[in-house]
């Protein structure tokens, strides 16, 4: 087990294994994700209450679980980089930023988007919306410590101690915006009530979740890749890798 | 040879404090900058009393919050260019104590003042004495949860050229949780209801801090120091 | 260390120092790679090399400020820490920055460390007077010259009582009378069986004591 962890944590071999990966990955995402449009547009019944403006929660709620999801794992990452010294567990923390961030600008803009028909307006200071913005500043910070140090080294292990930092205080700054928000009585946006869900709104969803996931993965081992190599310039692998893309591109 | 850890905290604290008071323009600093940002509302708002009393629990905290994020900065930046930080690095004591001495030394001289001011600004806003008292707790005990999760910020930062904005991005979103709460309090306090809920949260975040900080910010600061 | 003598004290026989397969990469340089040393008790390691070749890194290194990637430094067989078993401080560490703060004068600083590595407080005037530092003792650190804030650094390691000296380029800025002084109590920490890890361009007279030399970089 351990020997198997130890293999596929040495670049070069990552590398290649994430590369047969990807396609195993992206189609699954692909398809699901079809799946999943054609059945939240089509399948799916107008909700009694919001008509067909619901319809965006096919985009806004996968892309809102993801953009926690993605955070936690960025931190799972960086706290096995920053214990057990694996590069490689820095590069995935470093690649999960900003796939993270876009996730939750995408959390963000769909969820405005559905308050427009919802409230009238683009912008409730509502608990969910306001966690995501919260959320998005986590990132920026996230990828603006990083970028602020010269030695990769030090930004690795830096911004793997805020990200840390950060997982601990996502669920109290979750339960103080919800504590903050109950105390205001403001609009929230209205959930699918449990006894409403019908079996062809749910099943969208959830292939929606799934696709999206499945996507996050495949673009999440491209970049680690991309991170690897650029990681790894110096090393023989590396330039042997570099070499022989360059001759495809001459050959071509 | 063996120093107890007791002695370590008050050795440190002790000699912070020192240096503090040699310069009086770092304690000074962000006392006058939170009376100008309490000020600014007034002059650029609308001085009517209920309104600016409606105002005041909100402005009063992040005036507050500001303040201490443009302390903080300040926090280690000096200890790392001088070399104090390898030594201490290099002395057999656990760290996370010595941070929590220097937090202290900076929350008193640049925390503390903010703190006493507070309750003068706020009868220029029209505040009633118990929303004041409610004030002056919740920043009693919110504004060493601010330097505890700064020294963080302040430790991952110590040792980069330009860190102020940096700093207050990184560090801004963890203490929103402190800025609700602390400023909910004093606003239930005002509309006559018992604010003790949102104080013992703010409590509770304040002991939370104190048991997470200082190793989080230990571990950051043997970063910055390589 | 109680008795206040900056010098006193005999270091036990085993106390040996030893680096194996240090390896540190910063960015695409390969400052060192697969590096071996050993210092026994009573011997000096001096570092020389190019600048750029990592002396300062090295140094770093062994004193835990810095990182290796690989291998790993060992004192008395157990890797090297700030404590040993008994809780006694092992390192005093001296590199270019002086850790003395510019409003406090030369004796409060001094004072600071004093405390903190347990010497008797009331042994200082004698340890600033050993060090020339006696005129300046109630100056504030800013006003010292570099050569001033050197000994002060200098008294910082008399302080410690740490059996393992780590000191980054000791002789810069120091005078001759300066440079005679490091000499002199160098000779006397090596003769204690003290170790000592020195980063020198000019040479340094260790008297009668063991001097290996590590050569980093190429030898231009």
């Amino acid at each position: 087990m351990w020997t198997w962890f130890y293999r596929l944590a040495s670049p070069p071999h990552f590398y290649r294994v994430a590369a047969s990966l990807v396609p195993w990955l992206l189609w699954p995402a692909l398809l699901l994700i079809v799946l999943g449009i054609w059945g939240g547009l089509v399948v799916a019944p107008a909700d009694y209450q919001q008509g067909d403006g619901y319809r965006i929660i096919y985009v806004h709620v996968p892309s809102a679980y993801l953009s926690m999801m993605i955070y936690v794992t960025m931190a799972l990452a960086a706290g096995i980089g920053l214990i057990w010294r694996i590069k490689l567990a820095h590069a995935v923390a470093a690649s999960c930023a900003p796939i993270g961030a876009s996730f939750t600008a995408a959390a963000l803009i769909t969820g405005m988007l559905w308050g427009k028909p919802m409230w009238g307006t683009y912008w409730q200071w509502e608990p969910r919306l306001t966690s995501e913005l919260i959320l998005l500043f986590l990132y920026f910070g996230y990828m603006s410590l990083r970028s602020a140090f010269n030695d990769l080294n030090q930004s690795d292990r830096a911004s793997a101690v805020l990200a840390l930092a950060g997982v601990v205080n996502v669920p109290i700054i979750h339960f103080s915006v919800l504590w903050w928000a109950g105390l205001h009585q403001g609009p929230s946006i209205s959930k699918l009530d449990a006894p409403s869900i019908v079996f062809n709104m749910l099943w969208p969803l959830l292939t929606m979740i799934l696709g999206f996931t499945f996507f996050f993965l495949g673009v999440l081992a491209m970049r680690v890749r991309g991170e690897v190599l650029e990681r790894e310039f110096h090393s023989r692998w590396a330039q042997d890798v570099l070499r022989s893309t360059s001759i495809m591109e001459a050959d071509r | 040879m063996n120093l107890g850890l007791g002695s370590l905290f008050l050795i440190v604290l002790q000699r912070d404090l020192m240096i503090a008071m040699r310069r009086w323009s770092d304690i000074c600093n962000p006392v006058v900058f939170f009376v100008l940002v309490v000020a600014l509302f007034p002059l650029a708002l609308n001085p009517r009393a209920e309104f600016l009393r409606a105002l005041a629990p909100g402005v009063l905290w992040i005036a507050a919050l500001l303040a201490a994020l443009l302390s903080l900065n300040q926090l280690f930046r000096a200890d790392i260019e001088d070399g104090t930080m390898e030594q201490l690095l290099t002395l057999p004591y656990p760290l996370g104590l010595v941070i929590l001495a220097k937090t202290l030394a900076h929350w008193l001289v640049t925390g503390l003042p903010v703190v006493a001011v507070a309750p003068m600004l706020a009868i220029t806003y029209h505040l009633p004495a118990d929303a004041i008292s409610t004030l002056l707790l919740s920043l009693l005990i919110g504004t060493p949860t601010i330097s505890l999760l700064g020294s963080i910020g302040a430790a991952l930062t110590a040792g980069l050229r330009q860190s102020g904005v940096l700093l207050a991005l990184m560090v801004g979103p963890l203490m929103l949780p402190v800025l609700m709460l602390g400023a909910r309090a004093t606003d239930i306090a005002l509309s006559g209801d018992d604010p003790t809920g949102p104080l013992y949260l703010l409590g509770a975040l304040l002991a939370l801090a104190l048991s997470l900080a200082p190793p989080a910010a230990a571990m950051a600061i043997r970063i910055s120091a390589d | 260390m109680q008795d206040g003598a900056p010098q006193g004290k005999r270091f036990t026989e085993v106390e040996l120092l030893t680096g194996t397969g240090l390896t540190l990469w910063r960015g695409a340089n390969c400052l060192f790679d697969q590096l071996s040393f050993s210092a026994a008790p009573g011997g000096a390691l001096l570092i020389r090399g190019p600048n750029g070749s990592g002396k300062t890194t090295l140094l770093r290194v062994i004193a835990g400020l810095t990182l290796a990637e690989e291998g790993d430094v060992r004192w008395q067989g157990r890797p090297l820490s700030a404590r040993d078993e008994t809780g006694r401080h092992t390192i005093a560490y001296c590199g270019h920055a002086t850790a003395l703060k510019p409003d406090l004068t030369t004796l409060e600083n001094l004072r600071f460390f004093a405390r903190l590595s347990g010497y008797a407080t009331s042994a200082l005037p004698e340890l600033l007077a050993s060090t020339g530092l006696t005129p300046c003792a109630d100056l504030p650190a800013r006003v010292l010259s570099a050569g001033q804030k050197r000994r002060a650094a200098l008294a910082r390691v008399l302080m410690s009582g740490a059996p393992l000296w780590l000191l980054d380029e000791p002789q810069t800025n120091l005078d001759a009378a300066g440079r005679e002084f490091l000499e002199r109590v160098l000779q006397k920490h090596l003769a204690n069986a003290g170790t000592a890890v020195i980063v020198a361009h000019q040479s340094i007279d260790m008297g009668s004591a063991r001097t290996t030399v590590l050569q980093m970089g190429e030898a231009a």
